[in-house]
């Protein structure tokens, strides 16, 4: 069994019952309200538009360390997801005027019904085969939506309008909107945290740690993972339909294998298997993404060093070392 | 003129022979990282850089040094090489205890430095690297004009290929190898030393991406992304292939060229997406791919 | 949980709604700002990237670094060849960094975004790189002027010259993408017009490293011209291919899409014989080479087509300040609509009421080796393209603003 949690980021797991349960639950319901009450002084300090990638960006890697960290499973192609969801919805709003809620949906939907068949042929191998395949698959989707008409080839789809959300609440105002996403992201933060600490969750964490085991034990576990598999790519799915509404555009960046690998790094840093640490990565990357711009190539570089010193200093990642350090999941 | 659904046989066999030789550096890409993965357990994202790395390697030779092309097909994969053999004392050789997955991550790291750094020193559009004058020009076969140096491609892969599987099935050392893949704690007992072993083996397999980096100087545009779209597909070759056998990966490299060959004439928009379809194919038929051996 | 978050994002709409009046609303002060994103770090990088901050720079020079009393300030930034990177950095130059004018370079997707973002904000945006005719065509903005190039004048100006010249039957091998679909259409419609035919086309997956295989299918057309519509490495390696397999000695070779860069990364002996159409060339004439020594100074490279353009369009802009004395986005594009454009770059060049600039083109061959008389001696001129032939015309044209004006 090849398992990627296994390793190091053992600090970060979740204990299922006891004192320490309810003290970590109290915890982690402190930072949720915390997390809200950033988001509201936030945009007095920073710009809303940046605050809303972030969060589309930490959606995107929560969805994707709910497979790699709760699932042990490393998907190398999660561009597929968030990039076709968000030309699904950006071409849904544009040329058949969905509102938002509903192309968002749509976006959801069409990242899901992606995973499940990405997802049922991947999980047939496991380790380095799986990772290797879900890259391959995501380079076709890539190579779909470069030759696909509707997709706009390098132009992208742009101009996407923002419209009004159930027809009522006006998005253009980029503060109604940021309202939205921060909405949006919390919910879809809440729901993972169910997920994790529902039966579901702790059953997918039985087969990740020792998937024969889990089987003799009556769990049917290509099963399991291929539903994990599907929700992390719905999760994705809104992630990226939800930003082709922040940016108003649907470009081929997103379902480009960079983008890929930039879910990878933003998970790793901020902790995989951590529920907080997907956001933090998220913000540091975007972060540098931002404020590297005007260094070139720098960026790429930086990004790989990153990477090389998450993989041989800090494999539980920023949130996994102060987890460690407080002796509490985070 | 005889035709085979509406295109001439002949056409059709330039075609094959032209599928052949791109298979040629699939077979010596998917051969490097099959070599290493069969005793390092690691897949080597790096491996695309690398073969970059060879192709650079090869043109500040020449206009840094002076050093021609046949002296740099031998010199840029020992210094590719070489660059690994550190690569591998110094990065990965921390990381044998962990899962492999983390091999694949600091690969991945690593192609990321190297790409952005070539990028920075020798900007993006490529640089310019004659075909030697011995191999210019070309043959004119009854089928099709074949350029004396895409014949060379051939010739060259599939003796690298051959003597790399050679030196593997029967030689002393190719022999630690096999035994140090099959168990490792068993070999060292027997006192090899299995460490350098490990760290030749990598070296070894990042100096073939290095070949045929020097290879396609030549050919395609030497620009420091040449190596990050191919290594995808080089990846599903692998998976297509399986990793069980040192010959699968030159048999699938070859045959795939091939194959994508054949659709560049019936349906060339599909060129860049069959061999991803093929994958698929041979995952739901035979998870394990066609020569892996076991699921 | 969601609930309690829900109330407290309601607060934080309300606190958001408190804030002053919005930045957008900022005056520029006594300084001119001039933001260029463009890309530094990919597969432009060479054709625009550092070299075209360099080219601001110098036409900022050539003001004093002041322009009527203002002080000229200059930010420039990497788009990653990211539209969302790209549109957030400019939306956020213009709400918080108060940045008067935006020049982008290469990419059509940034391009487009940023046209929106300007034009939101009414503020002047010269679209230098990107290719795209949609910029002044179903999507031109009062505020964008794309000033060098678009994939009209590739095409149309390409195949009326090709054709003129004795190329009547072509082939192509197009990029799959609506680059490369729309440089054949409008192409084909040209050689058409001009009475020449197309034997046929193959499209090739972008990023496709062997052109042997279309290369050999396309010599098999019979075809008297091999049209690469396609881009950046996919072009140089179909060159590569085509000069192994002797394409070239039985059929003329015209890249639609090609910078001066390109033919320095080819290398005369592979790229020699090629046709290709550029907007620009530093040796064209003394002002040109006086021009390009200068640049050539300053980054050890000569300037292709979209750096020269840089430099006049920020002239050209800059002339606007200083003759309306005003920063505001109307009244600077009216001026520049109003007042032709004379400089290194071009001779009058016109900005028409779509925003798009029009000034002749350059079909160009390239030099063989034994022609090539020093450094970066690359061209030799075929035949000038008239503006008005390498450009949509009012009739073409989708562009509201232009057609439903009254002249």
């Amino acid at each position: 069994m090849v398992d990627i949690a296994s390793g190091s980021a053992a600090p970060a797991r979740i204990p299922a019952t006891g004192g320490a349960s309810r003290d970590a639950a109290a915890l982690h319901r402190a930072i949720f309200i915390g997390l809200a009450a950033l988001l509201v002084v936030a945009p007095f300090a920073l710009y809303p538009v940046f605050l809303m990638k972030v969060m589309c960006f930490a959606l995107f890697a929560v969805a994707f360390n709910l497979l790699l960290g709760y699932g042990g499973l490393l998907s190398f192609g999660h561009a597929a997801y968030f990039g076709m969801a968000s030309y699904a919805a950006a071409y849904a709003a544009k040329v058949w005027g969905f509102t938002p809620e509903l192309a968002i949906l749509l976006g959801t939907f069409v990242g899901g019904l992606l995973g499940l068949v990405f997802g049922a042929l991947a999980i047939r191998r496991q380790g380095i085969y799986f990772s290797m395949i879900t890259l391959a698959l995501a380079q076709m989707a890539f190579f779909f939506c470069l030759q696909a008409p509707f997709t706009g080839g390098e132009d992208g789809i742009q101009g996407v309008p923002r419209g009004k959300l159930f027809g009522l609440i006006d998005l253009s105002d980029d503060r109604a909107l940021y309202v939205f996403v921060a909405i949006v992201f919390l919910g879809a933060l809440a729901l993972v945290y169910r997920i994790i600490h529902s039966p579901f969750g702790q059953a997918l964490k039985a087969i990740r740690d020792n998937e024969p085991r889990a089987i003799s034990l009556g769990y049917r576990a290509s099963q399991y993972k291929l539903a994990v598999f599907v929700l992390s790519a719905s999760l994705a799915g809104l992630a990226g339909a939800t930003k082709a509404f922040v940016f108003q555009l649907a470009t081929l960046t997103d379902v480009h294998w960079s983008m890929s690998g930039e879910v990878v790094l933003m998970t790793l840093v901020g902790g995989m298997g951590t529920i907080f640490g997907p956001l933090v990565g998220a913000l540091v990357t975007v972060t540098m993404q931002n404020y590297l711009a005007q260094f070139g190539a720098w960026v790429t570089i930086i990004q790989g060093v990153v990477f090389v010193v998450c993989v041989l200093l800090f494999r539980q990642g920023v949130v996994g070392l102060i987890a460690k350090f407080i002796r509490k999941p985070l | 003129m005889a035709t085979l659904f509406g295109v001439p046989l002949q056409a059709l066999s330039g075609q094959l022979l032209l599928g052949l030789i791109n298979g040629s550096f699939y077979a010596i890409l998917s051969l490097g990282l099959a070599v290493i993965f069969g005793l390092l357990n690691i897949i080597n994202f790096a491996h695309g850089a690398q073969y970059m790395m060879g192709a650079f390697v090869a043109w500040m030779l020449l206009n840094y040094a002076g050093v021609g092309y046949w002296p740099a097909l031998l010199i840029a994969p020992v210094f590719v090489g070489l660059s690994g053999v550190l690569l591998e004392r110094v990065l990965i050789a921390r990381l044998y205890k962990l899962d492999h997955l983390y091999g694949l991550l600091l690969t991945f790291g690593v192609a990321l430095i190297v790409q952005g750094l070539f990028r920075n020193h020798f900007g993006a559009s490529g640089l310019p690297y004659a075909i030697p004058a011995e191999l210019s020009g070309g043959h004119r076969l009854p089928f099709m004009f074949l350029p004396t140096y895409r014949g060379w491609v051939v010739v060259a892969s599939l003796a690298v290929c051959l003597a790399t599987w050679l030196a593997i099935e029967k030689t002393k050392l190719g022999a630690y190898l096999r035994a140090a893949t099959e168990n490792p704690a068993l070999v060292q007992a027997f006192g090899v030393n299995v460490p350098l072993l490990l760290t030749l083996t990598y070296g070894f397999g990042v100096a073939l991406a290095g070949f045929a980096g020097v290879l396609a100087a030549p050919v395609l545009s030497v620009n420091p992304n040449m190596g990050a779209d191919i290594i995808i597909v080089v990846f599903a070759v692998v998976v297509i292939g399986g990793m069980g056998s040192i010959l699968g990966a030159i048999v699938t490299g070859f045959g795939l060229g091939v194959v994508e060959g054949l659709v560049k004439v019936f349906y060339p928009e599909g060129s860049a997406t069959v061999i991803f379809v093929i994958m698929a194919l041979v995952l739901l038929v035979k998870p394990a791919g066609l020569f892996g051996r076991t699921a | 949980m969601i609930s309690k978050a829900r109330l407290l994002a309601g607060a934080a709409m309300l606190g958001l709604a408190a804030q002053d009046a919005p930045a957008a609303a900022q005056v520029s002060g006594d300084t001119i700002k001039i933001g260029l994103i463009t890309d530094m770090s990919g597969m432009y990088a060479d054709a625009d990237g550092s070299g075209g901050a360099e080219a601001v720079r110098m036409a900022i020079e050539d003001f004093g670094g002041e322009v009527a009393g203002n002080k000229i300030e200059f930010v420039v930034a990497d788009h990653q060849n990211k539209a969302d990177i790209g549109a957030a950095r400019v939306r956020e130059w213009i709400d918080r960094d108060g940045v008067d004018m935006v020049i982008a370079g290469p990419n059509s997707s940034v391009g487009l975004a940023v046209a929106k973002i300007a034009a939101d904000k009414k503020k002047p945006f010269i679209a230098i790189g990107s290719t795209s005719s949609r910029l002044t065509n179903e999507e031109c903005t009062p505020f964008t002027i794309h000033y060098a190039y678009d994939t009209v004048s590739l095409s149309k100006g390409t195949g009326a010259a090709v054709v003129a010249d004795g190329g009547k039957s072509w082939f192509f091998l197009t990029a799959d993408y609506v680059f490369g679909a729309s440089i054949e259409k409008d192409t084909r419609a040209v050689i058409a017009a001009k009475g020449g035919t197309v034997a046929g086309s193959i499209k090739h997956p972008l990023g496709a490293s062997d052109f042997s295989s279309f290369l050999l299918q396309a010599q098999g057309s019979g075809a008297d011209v091999l049209a690469l519509a396609n881009a950046g490495a996919d072009t140089i390696n179909a060159i590569k291919a085509a000069d192994e397999f002797g394409v070239g000695q039985s059929m003329k070779l015209v890249a639609m899409n090609m910078y001066l860069t390109d033919v320095h990364a080819l290398g005369l002996q592979v790229a020699k014989g090629l046709y290709m159409t550029d907007g620009w060339y530093w040796d064209l004439n003394d002002e040109t080479r006086a021009w390009g020594k200068k640049f050539f100074d300053r980054t050890n490279k000569m300037p292709t087509l979209l750096q020269v353009a840089d430099y006049s369009a920020v002239r050209t802009y800059l002339e606007a300040v200083k003759a309306t004395g005003a920063d505001d986005g109307e009244t600077i594009v009216a001026r520049m609509k109003a007042t032709p454009v004379n400089d290194v770059f071009v001779k009058d060049g016109v900005i028409r009421p779509d925003g798009r600039m029009v000034h002749d083109m350059y079909l160009m061959q390239v030099k063989t080796p034994e022609e090539s008389k020093y450094p970066w001696d690359y061209y030799k001129l075929v035949k000038v393209i008239p503006g008005e032939d390498a450009a949509t015309s009012k009739a073409e044209s989708r562009c509201t603003l232009w057609t439903n004006a009254t002249q």
